[in-house]
């Protein structure tokens, strides 16, 4: 066990600045958690999510009136059952008939409370999952420079944590009804009981809800504090997890554990002082019933006495004053519930309202077999924001079954080219037809059979080898799957596995190498039988046994099918038809490596830089160029 | 950034959160835990010291209400006892107050001991993964001892109030309630009483189930949620497959797992709430009838009848709390298990007894017939019957395909494993005798693919030493040939990196790594392949930069580019585990073997030998 306590780290200087430099975690950047409690932008598109469950809604708010009005009964059936059914000379009927109206009313109570609670938890859970499945299939639609931009943690966060500040307030929204018809009944009970009295306990009711209110700005604001420090803690029991073996290996691990005790301490301190507020309120609101409660017995039992109301109503007065803290409570959470709510919601309509800028024309047609595997560029032009084009008026000519080098220092738009034949983003100028048709009148889902792809980054989702390499293309049985990574060379590490092909792989494929990983993203590409191939081929430097590996599944993959490759190697460059040298968003030479090397150009001064590979250049220059480019 | 080349551990599933693996408890942890309350005796004392107090003024409110209906009803209309009535209001006022206070002091105390656990939990956790070696981390999934530190941890601390305490409170509230009522009509106090042990069932199923059913939704959630996150962060693959159709298909299968689950929990839930309520309903039902007729024959008085019904409603919360603390008790376990196993992990790689610090003299690193298995991997061995020796000044270039045992050796150095055979020493003193800390200390290792703290660039360089000089940052910076590249930020060195920060690229990365392990000044500089994302120009600057610095210190280099290793002063290339060839670039090459053949592999592009580029064309 630690005891370090809270001693400050060591620290040989005086002045601030290298102190400072020793921390654990950092401080987390939360998204804004409370929002104006109400925003009527955000509430009717919520309603969108709701309305097709609005008979359900109705039925839950149906529903917990019923349950309101069975259990303001209950009380009154008491009083009335001392007052009439046990009077000495009463006829013995009469409280078995009340008692039967009792157990009527406990009857609709349970039977309402369960329609209640169900329908409304069940319809919640439905619009929650309505809510993400819609932003989901949105963000399958939104434009990928969106995507870019944006953080997969933050998405994620607005996917689970918002959508479900949202089912909290869907949840307690209805039982908000259900206790605001309380609150007016119990008033209304009393009032009608005796209205003298009652306003002599009602008196509490607004002294209660001012020392709630007041009560909850201020701890609110320890709740976050308590909240935020043990945040910001367990961030720091992340880090040093995820970044054990770095601290293990520069010696922080002593000075750490001092850094964090210091932390544990502030969080320590912050939860004690909001439990203590949390506590607060409830000698407050024993003492607030207590003089209701004090009050009624006084005032009361002298209006009993005075023969002015009987002693049932007395009873009577006395539950429901038990009765009124319930609501305040839930009513003044809902407030903060409200406002959590509108945040989040302001959040999840951010996402779903995001434009989606490439979608299927009115009259898009198929791609079909019976369109060749041409590709072409004329006098493109294209910037993600189009004040910045980073390809401007490029054309070229990958003709049916040819195989294209696409070359060029960083920045100079390949890998935006790339994705331009598969429709990522729409050109602002000219065209690029594939197959001899525009990508614009073409259906994108025939575009994507029509061309494989395979990326800089091999991306493997958890899940099973087989389900890996087969991916989107349902067609392709068991036995295609294994040919495809027989022909890329894969087959052979995968039987090896524990499973084979059954084998899962988990996170990702942590579990393979990166050589292997390539492997199955090129049977993967394979599988989906295209015919295009567009390949971002990797610049990592892979050990040398893996690169041959990979230049002969590449061979493999190429065979029959128009290939147009970024490359970076120059065995790949070497082995293309024709080679398309691009530099800042402008094609400069075109040709093959002879011709290319006769020309005298970039080409041929970037080859007789006589780096191992293209990508290689010396980072001052493709810093430079990447400058320049964006 | 090659392949993890350790044989694939077998995961250690004690930390997971799972349905299955939180049916075993044990009672061990509660005890465990309890015994560690009580490390506060002041304030857990407090605590169960104010809960009688609060339970008695708790139960004393019902009966007074009932003493004023009763002296209210026996006043004689024209003589009102003004007196009485005020002094039974001030009891119950009283009452009540007190009943807020104590509860305030027992909720408060109850609280402030879990937040001390809590605390000191924490720093145990925090300290304790920290000691714990490689091969535990290699093992050990980081989201299930992220899991254990944060909820595993709040199961723990809310141990105290929700189970002990609440313990107390409604054993003495039930017994000292059934007590009184029993003891005033026997009758009427079982029919008052009769909901109670139907509550407390219903409550503890319906508890024990939601908790199972919890974990299992949190792993359909899980997979829920891993769809989505790998569908966001690969959706240039989905695109790139036109398979957003394939995409949501899977979410919706995830999705609807998910939701049937939920939709089931929510009836458990209602249909038992809502059973616990109609029987205590039910129950006040027959107290009203039968009391009703006790009354109507005048053998209770209708203050006792209001004594019994208000009674009634105050126990109704408690006993459906039943459940609650049932699952308090099983949470503690449960939570608690996993904890302890987690802080009484053996530490394997630590201070021998009695350990002194490395002295480095000479800085001769010396490796005897090293061997080594990984725990999992029974007798196979990753290397084995190494032997070299490293003077200060010198390079050793280490080289061979992708799990040949490189990283594995270079681990061996700075004790992130234990050698399993052989001895390293430095200087004559073996690694395992001396302190952890000034072994750490003597070898600093470029890691293949380093960790970025989320905290400024300078922060990170200076991560070893955090309280150095602020030239000395700049000057490591320029070495790694990282300063341009910081000028050129926003920030510069206060640019925030890492996780939540700017992103940087592989090469950066890796000139940052460098950069902060020349921070440390160690004896032994080990660069593990931590220049593949390097260009081959900006490496031989590095290198060129680090002449000086090489000379001080033993310079162990592994790297897949011959060119970073051919100015070695001896190069070892590595098969299955074993030194096969090793001498200067030149006695390798006239060797004519493995060596030789890598090189001529790499040969036909390689970069520093431009006359022959010709050829091998």
């Amino acid at each position: 066990m630690s005891q370090t306590g809270a001693s400050e780290p060591r620290d040989p200087h005086e002045d601030e600045r290298p102190r400072m430099r020793a921390v654990v975690g950092s401080t987390r950047i939360e998204e804004e958690i409370f929002g104006r409690a109400f925003d009527g932008r955000v509430v009717r598109r919520i309603w969108e999510f709701v309305s097709p469950y609005r008979r359900k809604v109705w039925i839950a708010v149906a529903a917990v009136l019923v349950f309101t009005l069975s259990q303001l009964t209950i009380p009154l059936l008491i009083s009335v059952a001392i007052d009439r059914g046990m009077v000495p000379g009463a006829p013995n009927g009469l409280l078995i008939g009340i008692v039967a109206l009792f157990a009527l009313a406990i009857g609709v109570n349970y039977i309402a409370a369960l329609v209640q609670e169900r329908v409304t938890g069940q319809m919640a859970e439905d619009v929650l999952f309505d809510i993400r499945r819609k932003m989901f299939s949105h963000l399958q639609r939104v434009s990928l420079s969106f995507m870019d931009k944006t953080e997969v943690g933050r998405l994620m966060s607005r996917l689970q944590g918002d959508v479900n500040s949202m089912l909290e307030f869907l949840e307690t929204s209805i039982q908000s009804v259900g206790d605001i018809a309380l609150l007016i009944g119990i008033v209304a009970v009393m009032l009608w009981l005796d209205w003298q009295l009652a306003v002599l306990v009602l008196l509490v009711l607004p002294v209660l809800f001012g020392v709630r209110v007041l009560w909850l700005t201020k701890a609110r604001a320890a709740f976050m504090a308590a909240h935020e420090a043990n945040s910001v803690t367990n961030g720091a029991l992340a880090e040093a997890i995820h970044g054990v073996r770095a601290v293990q290996a520069m010696g922080r691990a002593p000075l750490n554990a001092e850094l964090y005790s210091g932390l544990v301490g502030r969080t320590y301190r912050a939860q004690l002082r909001a439990s203590k507020l949390a506590q607060i309120m409830i000698p407050i609101v024993d003492s607030l019933t207590g003089i209701a409660m004090a009050t009624v017995v006084v005032a009361g039992g002298l209006m009993v006495v005075s023969g002015r109301i009987e002693v049932g109503v007395m009873v009577a007065f006395l539950f429901y004053i038990q009765r009124f803290f319930d609501p305040i409570r839930s009513l003044t959470m809902q407030y903060s519930v409200m406002q959590r709510a509108m945040a989040s919601g302001h959040r999840l309509t951010e996402v779903l309202d995001v434009e989606v800028d490439v979608t299927d024309a009115p009259d898009a047609v198929p791609l079909g077999p019976e369109d060749d595997g041409s590709v072409e560029f004329r006098g493109v032009t294209f910037g993600y924001d189009p004040k910045h084009p980073v390809l401007k008026d490029v054309s070229f000519r990958v003709a049916s079954g040819e195989r294209v080098a696409l070359v060029g220092p960083t920045g100079s738009g390949k890998s935006s080219s790339i994705s331009l034949i598969h429709r990522f983003y729409d050109v602002q100028e000219g065209t690029v037809l594939v197959g001899g048709r525009d990508v614009r009148s073409v259906t994108q889902e025939s575009l994507g059979r029509h061309i494989a792809m395979v990326l800089q980054e091999p991306y493997l989702f958890t899940g099973t080898v087989m389900e890996n390499i087969r991916y989107s293309s349902h067609w392709a049985s068991d036995a295609d799957v294994i040919e495809a990574a027989t022909a890329v060379g894969a087959h052979e590490f995968i039987e090896a596995m524990p499973g084979g092909y059954a084998t899962r792989l988990e996170e990702r494929g942590s579990n393979l190498s990166l050589g292997q990983r390539q492997l199955l993203s090129f049977a993967r590409a394979l599988v989906a039988d295209a015919k295009i191939l567009v390949l971002d081929e990797a610049t990592a430097n892979i050990d040398s046994y893996t690169e041959r590996q990979i230049q002969k599944a590449l061979e493999r993959l190429l065979e029959g099918r128009t290939g147009l490759v970024i490359a970076h190697r120059l065995a790949t460059i070497r082995n293309a038809d024709r080679i398309v040298v691009l530099q800042q968003g402008r094609k400069i030479e075109e040709g093959d490596h002879d011709a290319l090397m006769a020309q005298k150009g970039l080409y041929s001064k970037l080859y007789d830089l006589n780096y191992a590979s293209f990508d290689d250049l010396p980072e001052a220059v493709t810093d430079a160029d990447r400058a320049a480019a964006t | 950034m090659t392949a993890p080349q350790q044989p694939a551990a077998p995961a250690e599933r004690a930390f997971r959160r799972t349905a299955e693996i939180d049916s075993r408890q044990g009672v061990g942890a509660v005890a465990r835990i309890t015994r560690m309350c009580f490390r506060y005796p002041w304030r857990a004392g407090l605590a169960f010291a104010a809960t009688v107090p609060a339970v008695l003024m708790q139960l004393a409110i019902p009966v007074i209400l009932g003493r004023a209906v009763d002296s209210t009803l026996a006043m004689g209309g024209d003589s009102p006892d003004v007196r009485a009535l005020v002094l039974i209001a001030l009891t119950l006022l009283a009452a009540s107050v007190l009943r807020g206070l104590f509860t305030l002091v027992q909720n408060y105390a109850a609280e402030s001991v879990g937040h001390a656990l809590a605390q000191d939990m924490r720093n145990a956790i925090y300290d304790k993964i920290l000691r714990l070696p490689f091969s535990f981390h290699d093992r050990t999934h980081s989201g299930d001892l992220i899991t254990v530190g944060m909820l595993d941890l709040e199961g723990v601390r809310m141990y105290f109030s929700t189970a002990l305490v609440r313990t107390l409170l409604l054993t003495l509230l039930i017994s000292v309630g059934a007590w009184m009522l029993l003891s005033t009509n026997l009758v009427l106090g079982l029919f008052a009483l009769s909901f109670v042990p139907f509550a407390a069932w219903r409550s503890s199923v319906m508890r024990l189930t939601l908790r199972r059913t919890w974990l299992i939704l949190q792993e359909k959630l899980g997979v829920l949620s891993q769809v989505m996150e790998e569908n966001l962060a690969g959706i240039r693959v989905v695109r790139a497959f036109a398979a957003s159709d394939h995409e949501l298909a899977k979410f919706d299968v995830a999705s609807k797992d998910a939701l049937d689950l939920s939709h089931q929990r929510i009836d458990v839930r209602v249909r038992n709430t809502s059973a616990m309520t109609l029987a205590f309903f039910a129950a006040m039902g027959l107290v009203l009838l039968f009391g009703g007729r006790m009354v109507a024959a005048g053998e209770i008085t209708v203050g006792t009848l209001a004594t019994f019904l208000t009674f009634m409603t105050i126990l109704q919360m408690p006993v459906r709390q039943l459940g609650l603390m049932v699952n308090a008790y099983a949470r503690a376990s449960t939570c608690g298990t996993r904890l302890f196993q987690l802080l009484d992990m053996p530490v394997e790689i630590d201070d021998a007894p009695g350990a002194k610090e490395l002295e480095v003299t000479e800085g001769t690193l010396r490796l005897d017939n090293v061997g080594f298995a990984y725990p999992a991997a029974g007798d196979r061995r990753a290397v084995s019957g190494i032997s070299f020796e490293a003077k200060r000044g010198e390079t050793i270039g280490i080289l061979g395909a992708p799990g040949a045992g490189k990283t594995t050796l270079m681990h061996l150095i700075p004790r992130f494993y234990d050698v399993t055979e052989g001895a390293i020493t430095i200087d004559g003193q073996d690694i395992r005798e001396v302190t952890l800390a000034s072994v750490r200390q003597a070898v600093a290792v470029v890691q293949q693919d380093s960790f970025l703290f989320t905290t400024t660039i300078e922060n990170n360089i200076a991560y070893a030493a955090p309280f150095t000089e602020e030239g000395r940052i700049r000057g490591v910076a320029e070495s790694a040939q990282l300063h341009d590249y910081v000028l050129g930020l926003p920030q510069q060195y206060r640019t925030v990196v890492g996780e939540r920060g700017v992103s940087l690229s592989g090469g950066q990365r890796q000139r940052l790594s460098i950069a902060r392990t020349l921070m440390m000044e160690p004896a032994v500089l080990i660069f593990d392949d931590s220049t593949a994302a390097i260009d081959a120009g900006t490496e031989s600057r590095i290198r060129g930069a680090l002449r000086d610095y090489a000379k001080d210190r033993v310079t162990l280099i592994v790297a897949h580019r011959l060119a970073s290793l051919k100015h070695a002063d001896r190069i070892l290339f590595l098969e299955d585990g074993r030194v096969v060839e090793q001498g200067t670039h030149e006695e390798l090459l006239a060797l004519g073997g493995r060596y030789t053949a890598l090189h001529d592999l790499q040969m036909h592009r390689d970069t520093d030998v431009p006359d022959q580029t010709e050829d091998a064309r």
